[in-house]
């Protein structure tokens, strides 16, 4: 591993499990110490999922939310991703000095809205400044806590042979919309942010079945980088349907200028979700019937040939790696 | 299209002709051939060979060399195509010269770096100009730019490369070519009727799947007649004129010369510089550059790859010391090239 920390080992690929696996989880190492999105633990005779998330992203405010709506969603997601309905956050927020304080009051209001519509309450607080040039406008970091869904037992470990792999939605719309707003480029396309609480959404599973494996949000490193990270978690081969995939026009638009592959941009109101194919229809439906999820579709399935790995079933029906995740220096998305 | 997607597709899977080596020259047709697997449906008398169509692939030790002694002992500020930044030199490559404190930015078009130039007037700025006819236009319109806007401190270091003389340079490592569609959207097809006369065979290939499925099927049914042949197979992006402006755009800015290609040598006239009346938006003059000799690692077999005498699995660095993330040579850094690609879509599966 190299001598210093690179913007690789946040990127969320290869490099930012090798750093966690070298030097977190090396002194943090317990039993309850999880590798999912969120800790699932019992207190008394309750199961809850707890979990805390910083947001860095730059720029602060981007079409279709800014960095106070992220918050509260990336938390919430990973609290839902257990299949724990999210009740209490806490924020604690780093500014920096000179900030204005109008952007401040937009990004609580849009920090409240969003956590109304998540039907959490922030409880708990902090706030510091740093001096000019120590941080880079306002961090955020979110914790939060739910209660498990009787019944409910998710985590990237209980993928399964035969199990169908969906996704909510059209993906790579948030880290598409990030890289456009960064104006970099020189390219202007109708992109916004797909950032929205999701519980409503897994709760519409869990409602109408609670055989499901996995759910994970798609955020950093996009459902590449999750569909990687399952099959090693659960030694599985993953197969996918590259046809099937969802991906807005506008989306494949940039990415084939930019010459990036949606499966690795970033979603931050979407999940990946493996069931048993025979429910797949049905959670499908369900899904259906959700804002946020009109357009979830099963893109693959588990396999037991090529643990660890992705294959992609491509539109000329021939089949290759989807590349590893990892190296690539996108600007801080979340 | 359905249909003629299955046609193509029999085409190619019925071939029970000569054995065919066909290269396709265009990094992204590289790229995209490995993403959707279009090697494995071919018959094992076909082999597709990815040539030197990536930009970043052929681009030389030597120019790498330059732009760490500009960024590093001129000072100047480098803006580059991102993938540059991380083609190894002799010593460092661009993105070792940023750790240790150089100006190195990526920028995704030659005119934000004259932007960079105005906005920035006490920075020197550089432009990496690699490419082709491609983006050799873009290259020479930020010069003319800078030049009416009065610029003083933007310049380019030149490494535009053309493909007429490459593959007069290669007619031997194929029996036939894929020609880059975007590079005959600008130059048209003259030039490619031109290499039939001289019995160079070739198709011009679109990027979708099913433009590079024709242009495979087409290439495999015109060589079973046994002459020379060339097809327009993306007639919808190019025309046998091709984008006269930017030709001329080209011509008024640049002239040819002879041009270093990593792997291949110098081929003459297969490059283009700076004219003498933009001497004063050319790097190498500007910040008097000492001639480099750059040197690249023995071991790599890059050259041989992008002449299609090897595969990339058959270099003795290939995944194991050379991968993505700690490329060795040019072709494992770029995504469009072969060496990368092969690693990243997983030849073998």
């Amino acid at each position: 591993m190299e001598n210093t920390v690179t913007l690789a080992h946040g990127a969320g690929g290869e490099q930012t499990s090798e750093l966690i696996d070298r030097v977190f989880k090396a002194h943090f190492s317990n039993p309850d110490l999880t590798s999912d999105d969120a800790a699932v633990l019992s207190v008394g005779k309750e199961k809850i999922a707890f979990t805390t998330d910083g947001f860095i992203v730059s720029p602060f405010e981007f079409p279709g939310g800014n960095i106070g709506k992220l918050s509260i969603c990336g938390t919430v997601n990973d609290l839902s991703c257990m299949g724990a309905k999210p009740l209490y956050l806490s924020c604690a927020f780093v500014v920096e000095e000179g900030f204005p304080m109008d952007k401040l009051e937009e990004i609580a209001q849009a920090m409240e809205k969003t956590a109304k519509q998540a039907g959490v309450k922030i409880v708990a607080g902090d706030t510091k400044v740093a001096g000019k040039g120590q941080v880079d406008n306002v961090f955020i970091t979110t914790t939060g806590i739910g209660r498990v869904t009787e019944g409910a037992n998710t985590s990237g470990n209980f993928a399964k042979p035969g199990d169908a792999v969906i996704v909510t939605g059209d993906i790579g719309r948030h880290g598409c919309t990030i890289l456009l707003a960064r104006n970099e480029f020189g390219i202007e396309a109708d992109v916004t942010s797909d950032c929205a609480p999701l519980w409503d959404n897994v709760k519409a599973m869990l409602d109408c079945t609670s055989d499901i494996h996995v759910i994970r949000d798609a955020t950093r490193g996009g459902v590449g980088t999750v569909l990687y990270e399952i099959a090693g978690q659960s030694s599985v081969g993953i197969s996918l349907d590259a046809e099937k995939i969802p991906v807005d026009p506008a989306v494949s638009g940039v990415c084939g200028m930019l010459g990036l592959e949606p499966l690795y941009l970033a979603c931050e109101g979407r999940l990946v979700v493996f069931c048993p194919m025979d429910k797949a229809e049905q959670v499908v439906n369900a899904l259906r019937k959700v804002p946020n999820s009109e357009n979830a579709a099963v893109i693959g399935r588990v396999t037991s040939e090529m643990p660890g790995k992705v294959v992609m079933n491509t539109a000329v029906g021939s089949q290759t790696m989807l590349p590893k995740p990892g190296g690539e220096l996108l600007p801080r998305i979340c | 299209m359905e249909k003629m997607k299955e046609s193509a597709k029999d085409i190619i899977r019925n071939y029970d002709e000569k054995k065919l080596r066909i290269m396709e020259v265009c990094g992204t047709h590289t790229h995209e051939i490995f993403r959707l697997g279009i090697r494995k449906l071919l018959p094992d008398s076909v082999e597709l060979i990815s040539g030197p169509g990536c930009p970043v692939c052929v681009t030389q030790v030597s120019f790498i060399d330059e732009a760490v002694m500009l960024a590093l002992e001129k000072k100047a500020m480098i803006c580059t195509f991102g993938d540059l930044v991380r083609v190894p030199g002799t010593e460092m490559n661009l993105a070792d010269a940023r750790s240790s404190g150089a100006k190195v930015r990526a920028v995704y078009s030659p005119l934000d770096a004259v932007d960079l130039a105005q906005q920035n007037p006490n920075e020197k700025v550089v432009f990496l100009a690699v490419g082709f006819e491609t983006t050799t236009p873009s290259a020479c319109l930020a010069v003319k730019k800078a030049k009416e806007a009065g610029l003083t401190n933007f310049s380019i270091l030149g490494a535009n490369k053309t493909m007429p003389n490459a593959y007069k340079a290669l007619k031997n490592s194929a029996d036939a070519f894929l020609y880059p569609g975007h590079v005959n959207a600008i130059t048209g097809t003259g030039v490619c009727e031109e290499l039939e006369k001289q019995g160079v065979s070739g198709v011009v290939t679109g990027f979708t799947a099913d433009e590079i499925m024709t242009a495979i099927a087409v290439v495999l049914k015109k060589s079973a007649e046994g002459k020379p042949f060339f097809y327009n197979c993306y007639p919808r992006v190019v025309k046998p004129e091709g984008n006269p402006s930017a030709q001329l755009l080209m011509n008024q800015v640049m002239e040819e010369c002879d041009s270093e290609w990593r792997g291949l040598g110098i081929i003459k006239n297969s490059g283009m510089k700076l004219r003498d009346e933009y001497a004063d938006f050319d790097a190498r003059k500007v910040f008097e550059l000492p001639e480099i000799v750059g040197h690249a690692n023995p071991a790599c077999s890059c050259g041989k790859v992008l002449q299609g005498k090897c595969k990339p699995c058959d270099c003795p660095l290939f995944g194991k010391v050379c991968t993505p993330l700690h490329p060795v040579g040019a072709c494992m850094v770029s995504n469009e090239g072969a060496c990368s690609a092969y690693y990243q879509y997983g030849g073998n599966i």
